[in-house]
């Protein structure tokens, strides 16, 4: 084959997937490793690249401890409610105590913050989130990435981690391919920070046909992150934590300003408020340490975005739909409408383009809201991902194995999406995680942990083989048939991603279900995923672009595998309105108040699960 | 939404294949223009759209959901610093928006760590990251540790 192989050797840091945790990691290992070796490895292009390649109208994660608005123990509480207890508060604390530099960093960097007039204090949409005019958020922190890295490679796909063949569970590097020349790239390396992306696209999503790249979360964000360490075999934390979200009709546009600073509210389609009548009975389901309105009304304790779900679900089920977002009072304000507006232009474009073509102006009407198909990710309002070493001087023993943010493979860090148990770090939140992470591995490399690291030759060519083995069995197959793209030697990423979203929406908790599942279903959907991962092997891609897509499908296949594993394992309804155990359909503490964790053997295959204790940092009331 | 490109307007300079995201805006052999190779896998991120110095790109939304009839156009510059969008509705009804992008001229507000003096020994064993503490409160106060909060990990359910 005419691909060339081009070797990167001698890399101290290398970082795989430069968003925004992987932009704040490549940033500040210069300063902790300033004759180090930095390079970055991306997918497409670090100007655009990542979750907030579009823009950002808000930062979501924001103390505000200058002006003593929070604490960082605030915000570990905020989000164990909202997740229904299931945080490591240890890497939550960390990231919380932290944030606040980063955005501060942005702000002088020219991240244009909006400002209160009144206090001169930076604009607050919600106790934790800031307004800005983020359009070209990613644009700046790539900036700060390239100045400190000594060589960005854009456009490389990544399909693998290198392994030391010297010492068992040492990372050394990873490979992967250009998506524009075909080349073979390895990366050698002493460190890995892995910054790629979490999981749209593995559920069947609501969109169909040409509009199915309208999911929320990016369709690049292609599981990545859990494909390349999972397969690797990092440990893995939450993965049945995904998370369903509650936006306007089909542009899946935000609702967070709405909510919180447009002061819009939803009611169903008689205008009635409907959230309030479903508590008693969710009472039951989820206890009352976990809902209890009458305390939430007196505390502003926010009710768990899941609870929230479970609302609107269960009432359009009971007939009264559609939700409605209430925005004609609000949107009279003409400041309040131009927010609103300016909202989606900063980072839903596709919403205003679709209010624009259906003539729905919320001045006059209020638009539709719905739930989305479920989506797995670790920097959202979620906390899917690896199970990562906490700080030393805040995590007890269990979470802490020598180095911040450190995986269960030694050398291995994560930042971002591939960090589980620290939801709602959202884009600053995931910066500093990369910032955090960059000076560990540096800590790492100084302490001379990655000495005599070993990559075989085999390793090199077995890697090689594999990633193009796609191109090559449509080269041997594709003349057995006239034309077109069925074929019964192969099939292309485009139906193996077809198969897969239906068998995960139908057996692992999708929309059409109504995200019920129970144990029967998920052992058939784990059956099904084992076959397809043979199928997987007979996966045709005509193209370097199609090569692009075959690997990112075996990315979110594996995601998905472990995402059901992890829901088999968790025998609760944890979060209702995310997901149903519909076998257990309760809130189950006696057993179920721990984290989840599974590590899939890298030689066979299989599966171990575990439990990992949850610890606890603060008191339920500040 | 998906992108598509003005076959006049268009001169095949790349600059969209160059910044997708998605990797969908490739060059077409025969006529040497842009196109969306694969609209199913279109965020409607605008980042070609905006990238086009020849204003060639457009959106026209899905159609599984979107009537036809409307446009979102954007002209985004980078001296002024701003950015320009207009929303033209199916029924003729148009809105216009201006919003900054950056508050300091691009490539010069950002340092370079290679050229800052480097961690001492004490802040390497510290937990304190580049600039910290000062850029945490902008004053004299120090990073937050469990003793500083009172603070203590604890197994189980207590709260």
């Amino acid at each position: 084959m005419a691909h060339n192989t081009i070797i990167e050797d001698g890399i101290d840091i290398l970082v795989v997937g430069a968003g925004l945790g992987g932009t704040g990691a490549a940033w500040e290992a210069r300063f902790w490793g300033q004759d180090k070796k930095i390079v970055i490895a991306e997918k497409a292009n670090i100007d655009r690249s990542g979750a907030v390649a579009q823009g950002l109208y808000a930062i979501n994660c924001y103390m505000g401890t200058r002006w003593g608005e929070n604490k960082p123990e605030d915000h570990v509480r905020y989000a164990r409610i909202d997740l229904m207890g299931m945080v490591r508060e240890d890497l939550l604390f960390d990231m919380a105590r932290h944030v606040d530099s980063t955005v501060h960093q942005f702000e002088e960097w020219g991240l244009p913050i909006m400002k209160d007039p009144k206090t001169g204090r930076y604009l607050r949409e919600g106790r934790w989130q800031i307004m800005i005019h983020g359009e070209s958020y990613k644009p700046i922190v790539a900036e700060a990435a390239k100045k400190s890295a000594d060589k960005v490679f854009n456009r490389i796909c990544v399909t693998h981690l290198l392994m030391d063949d010297s010492k068992k569970n040492r990372v050394a590097g990873a490979v992967g391919f250009n998506v524009r020349t075909g080349d073979y790239h390895v990366f050698k390396a002493k460190t890995v920070i892995c910054g790629a992306g979490g999981a749209s696209n593995i559920f069947k999503p609501r969109s169909v046909g040409e509009g199915s790249g309208r999911t929320w979360y990016a369709p690049w964000s292609s599981a990545s992150a859990y494909g390349l360490m999972i397969d690797a075999g990092a440990k893995m934390t939450q993965m049945e934590n995904r998370i369903v979200l509650a936006r306007f009709k089909d542009g899946y546009g935000p609702v967070g300003a709405y909510f919180l600073h447009l002061k819009t509210y939803t009611q169903n389609c008689l205008g009635e408020e409907y959230e309030s009548k479903w508590f008693p009975d969710l009472q039951k389901m989820v206890g009352k340490e976990y809902l209890d309105p009458e305390a939430s009304h007196l505390t502003h304790r926010p009710i768990p975005t899941c609870l929230r779900n479970h609302c609107i679900i269960s009432e359009v089920n009971a007939g009264r739909g559609p939700i409605h977002m209430v925005t004609m009072k609000a949107f009279q304000d003409p400041h309040l409408e131009e927010v609103g507006w300016e909202n989606f232009l900063g980072m839903t474009v596709g919403q205003a383009v679709l209010w624009a073509a259906t003539d729905v102006d919320p001045k006059n009407e209020n638009p539709e809201l719905t739930t989305s198909e479920p989506y797995v990710m670790g920097s959202h309002a979620t906390g899917s991902g690896a199970w990562c070493s906490g700080p030393e001087d805040v995590s007890p023993p269990e979470y802490f194995w020598g180095y911040n943010r450190m995986t269960t493979i030694e050398g291995l860090f994560g930042a971002g999406d591939a960090v589980g148990g620290t939801p709602h770090a959202f884009s600053s939140g995931s910066f500093t995680e990369g910032r955090l992470a960059a000076k560990a591995a540096c800590q790492y490399i100084d302490d001379g942990k990655a000495e005599g690291i070993v990559v075989s030759d085999e390793q090199v060519a077995r890697r090689r083989k594999e990633i193009y083995k796609p191109l090559e069995h449509y080269k041997t197959y594709r003349n057995a048939i006239v034309a077109g793209d069925v074929n019964p030697h192969y099939i292309n990423p485009k139906q193996g991603l077809d198969r897969l979203q239906k068998l995960m929406d139908e057996y692992c908790g999708g929309v059409t279900v109504n995200y019920m599942t129970n144990e029967k279903l998920l052992n058939i959907g784990l059956k099904k995923l084992r076959i397809m991962e043979e199928d997987l092997e007979s996966l045709a891609a005509k193209d370097i672009h199609e090569l692009l897509r075959a690997w990112e499908l075996k990315h979110r296949h594996r995601a998905a595998e472990c995402v059901t594993q992890h829901t088999l394992f968790r025998k609760e309804t944890r979060w209702p309105g995310y997901y149903y155990r519909g076998d257990a359909m309760k809130v189950d503490d006696e057993n179920w108040h721990v984290l989840t964790v599974s590590r899939r053997d890298p030689e066979t295959g299989e599966y171990t699960m575990e439990k990992a204790p949850c610890y606890h940092l603060v008191s339920e009331s500040e | 939404m998906p992108t598509f490109v003005y076959m006049t307007r268009c001169d095949g300079c790349g600059h969209c294949v160059d910044i997708c995201p998605s990797d969908i805006m490739h060059i077409d052999k025969t006529y040497r223009r842009a196109y969306n190779i694969e609209p199913n896998m279109c965020w409607e991120c605008y980042s070609c759209v905006k990238a086009c110095p020849q204003h060639a790109i457009d959106v026209r939304g899905y159609a599984d959901f979107a009537p036809l009839g409307h446009s979102v156009r954007v002209h985004r510059d980078e001296e002024k610093g701003t950015i320009a969008w207009r929303i033209k509705f199916r029924n003729g009804t148009e809105k216009n928006f201006l919003s900054p992008i950056t508050t300091k001229p691009w490539g010069t507000a950002i340092p370079r760590l290679a050229e800052v003096p480097g961690p001492s020994r004490e802040m390497r064993d510290s937990q304190l990251l580049y600039s910290e503490p000062k850029y945490i409160r902008l004053d004299d106060g120090d990073l937050h540790t469990l003793k500083s909060a009172g603070l203590k990990l604890k197994k189980g359910v207590y709260y």
